[in-house]
């Protein structure tokens, strides 16, 4: 049974408004919101959307942690709304802005055209010139085998939602642009830690160069920040090992932290 | 210019390499101050003694070349990170290489003048 006091609980969500398209300059708005020990941040957002400002503009999709549509700076930290409980940030007031490192388009809604492109650039998918890309030639598709334990080697990267949280927490791509940020490299670590694949060369030749790989600091704010627990950080250190021949050791690390994580 | 067509993991590799070896380089240089009184290890005929003795020259040019190396190479990427230009990023590589090389040939200088060769 919930107590009375529990029942009456109120929350105060300031929503950061503007509208780029119209130059409108920013603002925030208040608004009451009642609060229960389950109320999701989105919650909230959904309850003023729904009773007081219809109007405020937020991206959002499953409300399970599994799209990673709904990527805000709650309190000002990089979270997911939907993942994020209110009664857990033990605050009054709770501060929804939009992510930062991202152009942004209306209140809580950022352009992820950027984001994607250096995604897309590190061809996030199997290089194997065995087989055949043509789908046509059914007689030449062959089984990719993999043993459990090969698939421990990449699998914690492979968990990424691509929500862009990491990549708003990166100071580095808050300076540069051109760097391809947490989420593309540790992507990139996905497919060269993976057996079926056997081009590293096309993938080590994208991220080397003046704004690549070699320009992550080593801060770890991405991997502090990742919902789902993959640490971009490790990928993106063990991938500078790998181009520099220390790589012996990479995949038992790898495996080592993920254990570590459960 | 070949060095302008280095790949950045061959840069990155000079980089690390010139760090570890200046940090054990500079710990020998430190220690030669504790051959005697600290004071005393400063004093102008001990300084001049040490210029003539030729291996701690080399070793004074080798901390100068390293950390040359591997300063103005940490300055050329931070500075690489302000701006995304291939035009700046080639100026700002030309400009680092100048200045790296009128240094080392500065303290070179003064390094062979004082030891007397």
């Amino acid at each position: 049974m919930m107590s009375e006091q529990e029942e009456n609980k109120k929350a105060t969500l300031k929503i950061y408004r503007t509208n780029y398209n119209k130059n409108e300059s920013s603002y925030y708005d208040e608004f009451e919101v009642p609060v229960n020990r389950w109320t999701t941040v989105l919650d909230a957002l959904l309850h003023v959307k729904s009773y007081s400002d219809s109007s405020v503009g937020i991206r959002y999709s499953c409300r399970m942690a599994s799209c990673g549509s709904c990527g805000m700076k709650i309190n000002g930290r990089p979270s997911l709304a939907c993942y994020t409980k209110i009664s857990e940030l033990n605050k009054d007031v709770i501060v929804c802005e939009p992510l930062s490192n991202f152009p942004r388009i209306r209140d809580l809604v950022t352009d992820f055209s950027q984001f994607f492109g250096h995604h897309k650039k590190m061809e996030p998918f199997i290089h194997n010139e065995k087989v055949s890309l043509d789908i046509k030639d059914k007689d030449d598709l062959v089984e990719f085998e993999q043993s459990p334990k090969e698939v421990d080697d990449y699998l914690q990267f492979s968990y990424c939602i691509k929500c862009g949280l990491c990549y708003s927490a990166c100071p580095t791509v808050a300076t540069d642009s051109s760097f391809p940020g947490p989420q593309a490299l540790s992507q990139a670590y996905r497919y060269v830690a993976d057996n079926r694949d056997n081009d590293k060369k096309t993938r080590f030749n994208i991220i080397d160069e003046r704004h690549g790989i070699w320009r992550c600091h080593f801060a770890g704010s991405c991997s502090v920040v990742c919902p789902k627990g993959v640490d971009p950080a490790l990928g993106i250190q063990l991938l500078k090992g790998h181009m520099m021949g220390f790589s012996k050791n990479d995949k038992k690390v790898a495996n080592l932290r993920a254990k570590n994580k459960e | 210019m070949a060095l302008l067509k280095l790949r950045e993991s061959q840069i990155m590799k000079i980089h690390y390499l010139t760090g570890i070896v200046a940090l054990f380089a500079v710990a020998i240089h430190i220690l030669f101050r504790l051959i005697m009184p600290f004071g005393q290890s400063l004093l102008y005929q001990n300084v001049i003694s040490n210029y003539h003795n030729i291996f701690y020259a080399l070793l004074l040019e080798s901390i100068l070349i390293l950390i040359s190396i591997h300063g103005f190479n940490g300055l050329r990427i931070i500075l690489v990170e302000l701006k995304q230009s291939p035009r700046w990023e080639s100026t700002i590589t030309i400009l680092v290489l100048i200045s790296m090389i009128g240094i080392i040939a500065y303290g070179t200088r003064t390094i062979v003048i004082a030891s007397g060769l």
